[in-house]
């Protein structure tokens, strides 16, 4: 094969990969005529190549495709709710505004439709309607919410009441007594009532 | 086939899983044989071309349109093979025992990768035979004759799939045809 021109190999190649030129496959053709080595070395790369392409396919294992289905994340709700989210933004900042202002306000009014009082060990409570007895002196604020205050006693602190009458017979109350009713005076009621609290706890 | 895909592709990526298993089915009779072949069994073959239905999967919304999804698909199954062939590489001695594991030496662990016995060679089936010789072949000859030759690909696809220029494609597949005509003339 030393005789043989140095790119005959690369030719034959060139011929499999159907990527020769006329003239080279010309060359290639009559080289093959005159040269045994390399005519073998054609045929064992022809058997290769026969050899490779007549390979039988392998069938897929049974059930393949469910077991893929099975390893699949399932993310789909969530990535369907970022999608939407991601097309409309501005009704995301808008519900997002809308959310923020209405969560303090709406829970706050709405727990506020519930009875409720400052538990003190000599109240009496009945039906919605708080009693402080006589010969009783209660040490501290009382907040009332939805329901009557009746002040037989003596009271020392601040009296609130919320959605509710006030009553005080003997008026023995220390500090200031607050009525406040609707939602609007509770929000501002409750916005003085932070800011205070922040204040009197430095 | 190639609008039925890309409107799977739309359903799934809209969130309609379902869909995905069209595109499973559609391809996954390739994607195994081309798995079995470069790494030479079957049990990985299985779970490397599911992962790569899975990756493919979850990479679906990097997947551009205009392109092929069948060269996408390949490229992420061959990488995936690739570098499970570089991890079991045997480049140390077969026979020491694997640290941390009594008794067990790097026999057990590799499979048909190491030379058989001549004579074990010899009585072997034209088709086990060759499906032998490819696993010898080197990795980067290996999987250009497997596209190029089990998969019937176009060497321009070849190239896209391995994202290796069109030359280097051609010489591999040179390289990897002579490598198989001389270990076919072994015996």
């Amino acid at each position: 094969m030393d005789a043989c021109p140095k790119n005959i190999v690369t030719y034959m190649h060139a011929h499999l990969d159907g990527d020769i030129s006329a003239t080279e496959e010309k060359e290639l053709r009559s080289h093959l005529n005159t040269c045994g080595a390399c005519q073998k070395h054609m045929s064992e790369l022809e058997y290769v190549v026969h050899t490779l392409e007549s390979l039988p396919a392998i069938a897929v294992p049974m059930g393949f495709s469910e077991r893929v289905m099975l390893r699949l994340p399932k993310p789909k709700v969530k990535s369907s709710i970022q999608r939407w989210l991601r097309r409309h933004p501005m009704l995301v900042a808008v519900a997002i505004f809308a959310i923020l202002m209405s969560g303090p306000l709406m829970s706050g009014y709405n727990s506020s439709s519930e009875f409720s009082v400052t538990d003190y060990p000599g109240l009496i409570v009945k039906d919605g309607s708080v009693v402080v007895p006589e010969n009783e002196t209660i040490k501290g604020d009382i907040i009332v919410k939805n329901g009557s205050l009746e002040v037989k006693g003596k009271v020392d602190g601040d009296i609130t009441v919320v959605n509710g009458k006030y009553m005080a017979s003997a008026a023995n109350v220390t500090g200031q007594v607050k009525e406040v009713d609707e939602t609007f005076e509770w929000l501002w009621y409750s916005i003085k009532d932070c800011v205070t609290g922040i204040f009197s706890s430095k | 086939m190639d609008t039925l895909i890309n409107k799977r592709i739309k359903q799934v990526l809209k969130g309609d899983q379902n869909a995905y298993s069209d595109i499973v089915n559609s391809y996954q009779q390739s994607l195994y044989h081309v798995c079995y072949r470069i790494l030479g069994n079957q049990q990985e073959a299985e779970d490397i071309a599911q992962e790569a239905f899975v990756r493919a999967y979850i990479n679906l919304h990097t997947f551009d349109p205009k392109r092929k999804f069948s060269t996408w698909l390949y490229r992420i199954a061959t990488n995936l093979c690739i570098d499970r062939l570089r991890k079991k590489k045997p480049d140390y001695y077969l026979d020491a025992d694997v640290p941390g594991t009594e008794g067990l030496d790097l026999y057990s662990q590799i499979p048909a990768d190491e030379r058989l016995p001549e004579e074990e060679v010899e009585r072997m089936e034209l088709k086990e035979r060759i499906h032998y010789e490819i696993s010898r072949l080197p990795e980067k000859y290996r999987t250009v004759v497997i596209l190029k030759y089990i998969e019937e690909l176009p060497l321009q696809e070849i190239s896209d799939i391995l994202e290796i220029p069109l030359g280097t494609v051609k010489t591999r597949v040179h390289r990897g045809r002579e490598a198989l005509r001389k270990q076919l003339g072994d015996v």
